[in-house]
């Protein structure tokens, strides 16, 4: 390859490297992708340009579809669907570099077997593992969080064998490829393996455990194209792919923290399940309703308020709402703000776009460890659609199975309201010991519907 | 591939690896979306490798119709997703 072309993939990389520093600051954020833009874009160019393809009718036709299908679809999705979209996209990554690596394969074992070495044949390998594993795992996670398949796990008896037996089958298959890298037979089973894997290796972990498993899927492909970096001994590949894998593992690592469990446990999947029939002989808990007009009183009366949105309030999309609620609280000049515990949501930082969105300000989201001692002197805590986030099972109950995991002290505050859809269980399966609290009050309903009441109470107050 | 090329691309793997740790810690919570968001628009880089796998002349080739298959996905990976990070992030405002 000539040097012209090595250089332009140098900036490439530089440039993505800028990229991801600019995120490190919410104002120059924007700039930031913008370079990372920029780097891909001179990266392609290079590439066009150097093996002479600009003509090729064929490409400009490929990019045109892609292009095409990436804009409509990023201009079309809602906020709330920003996790289905990640891992879809993460799907065709993963599977665009699993093709590149078949597609080398075929090219070398058909005009130039001598250069399928131990180095290649073990990237093609590695990166169809991955890449097929990234594809068909990232869709499943797709599918469940789009509602397409149940967000419940699906386990079965000797899954985790199953899945054991499919990996030493195919490290036994790397080996005859090794042994006769002219076989198609045995390329075949590596790639039916490695797509197996990835459907069987997502689909016992529940709906609320997505954020680890998309942090670990967007690793992956990060991964993926790693390996496919290896196999054309393509540097900037290499650079991007492993900014990208270590992104992944970073994301993965914070939140299985911010669930006080090991990523082991996560991928072992069937979270909940036991627990939940455990759950159900315990004292059930006795709960206080509040109306729509006393919420709006206590909100009127209040000095400080802090909000905790979960996953709920993205289902009924009540983040607009919650602006306007926020709006009649500004006038009150009551201190109003948000407290957003790591895995709130389906995807990590998940509640951030959602309120951003909704066009409130970036500095009214306070993270966990910032505003857990301000619970205390906080007159009103306002819980839409969280549960488990704020269970103090979590600190008090060691039989609990959310026991240790870090939770947001709500229950400090004067008086909790908790907006819910109704009388539910977490997703961990477990009563949560918060509704119970002599300060705890239920707002039983639809979060936008009730909230958009709230607001009208509040708007003929003032 | 001799045992010197692969040398180079090892540490530039290495290095690059702690290069993104080091960055990506610093990321806020806050961004912590979009920066999944553009880093897998980023890990459509693959683009180059579907592009070198697409040069195939001849469309009797299986390697060539992998390699448009991997272009379309890679760019569909690379443009939608810089075009949402870029949505998402112009909505964060500080007021």
């Amino acid at each position: 390859m000539n040097t012209g072309i090595q250089l332009a993939y140098l900036v490439a990389s530089v440039l993505f490297i800028l990229g991801i520093k600019y995120l490190g600051k919410t104002k120059d954020a924007r700039k930031g992708n913008f370079v990372s833009a920029v780097g891909m874009l001179i990266a392609i160019v290079a590439t066009l340009v150097t093996l002479d393809i600009l003509t090729l009718l064929e490409i400009g036709v490929c990019i045109l579809i892609g292009s095409a299908i990436g804009l409509y679809y990023a201009y079309k999705v809602p906020m709330t669907k920003i996790p289905e979209m990640v891992a879809l996209f993460n799907g065709f990554g993963g599977l665009a570099s699993f093709a590149v690596a078949l597609s080398d394969y075929y090219l070398k074992s058909e005009t130039n077997l001598a250069s399928l070495d131990a180095v290649n044949l073990t990237s093609i390998i590695l990166s169809l593992l991955i890449g097929g594993v990234t594809f068909t795992g990232s869709m499943v996670a797709y599918l469940k969080l789009d509602g397409k398949v149940s967000g419940q796990p699906i386990t079965f008896k000797g899954q985790h064998l199953l899945n054991l037996l499919l990996l030493l089958a195919f490290v036994a298959a790397s080996v005859l490829v090794f042994l006769d890298p002219t076989q198609i037979t045995y390329i075949v089973i590596l790639i039916v393996i490695s797509l197996l894997l990835g459907i069987l290796t997502v689909i016992p972990i529940g709906g609320a455990d997505m954020p680890v498993v998309i942090s670990l899927l967007n690793s992956y492909s990060g991964m993926a194209a790693c390996a496919t970096g290896f196999i054309l001994n393509n540097n900037v590949l290499i650079v991007a792919g492993s900014l990208v894998g270590a992104s992944g593992i970073i994301l993965t690592q914070i939140m299985c923290k911010a669930m006080n469990r090991s990523l082991v446990n996560v991928l072992l999947g069937g979270f909940g399940q036991t627990v939940a029939t455990g759950g159900a002989d315990g004292p059930a808990v006795v709960v206080k309703e509040i109306g729509v007009e006393e919420t709006a009183m206590l909100f009127d009366s209040a000095s400080s308020v802090i909000v905790v949105p979960g996953y709920g309030m993205a289902v009924a999309q009540a983040q607009h709402v919650i602006r306007e609620l926020m709006e009649q609280c500004e006038k009150r000049n009551i201190n109003f703000r948000f407290a957003i515990h790591p895995v709130a949501g389906r995807m990590p930082g998940h509640m951030n776009v959602l309120l951003a969105e909704a066009n409130i300000s970036y500095d009214k989201l306070i993270e966990m460890d910032d505003i857990n001692e301000d619970f205390s002197n906080t007159d009103l805590v306002f819980v839409v659609g969280a549960n488990d986030v704020v269970n103090p099972a979590a600190r008090t109950n060691p039989e609990s199975p959310i026991y240790g995991m870090p939770i947001l002290n709500a229950d400090k505050a004067r008086t909790v309201i908790v907006s819910k859809r109704s009388m539910g269980k977490g997703y961990a399966g477990v009563e949560n010991e918060l509704f119970g609290y002599p300060n705890c009050l239920m707002l039983f309903g639809d979060a936008k519907q009730t909230i958009t009441k709230v607001v009208g109470e509040l708007k003929e107050m003032a | 591939m001799d045992a010197s090329e692969l040398i180079v691309l090892i540490y530039v793997l290495v290095l690059a690896s702690y290069l993104g740790f080091e960055l990506i810690f610093k990321v806020p919570p806050t961004l912590h979306t979009p920066l999944m968001s553009g880093s897998n628009a980023i890990s459509g880089i693959t683009i180059v490798g579907a592009l070198i796998a697409c040069n195939e002349l001849g469309y009797s080739t299986l390697s060539k119709w992998l390699g448009m298959i991997a272009l379309v996905l890679a760019t569909i990976n690379v443009v939608g997703g810089y075009a949402v990070t870029d949505r998402m992030l112009k909505m964060f405002k500080k007021k």
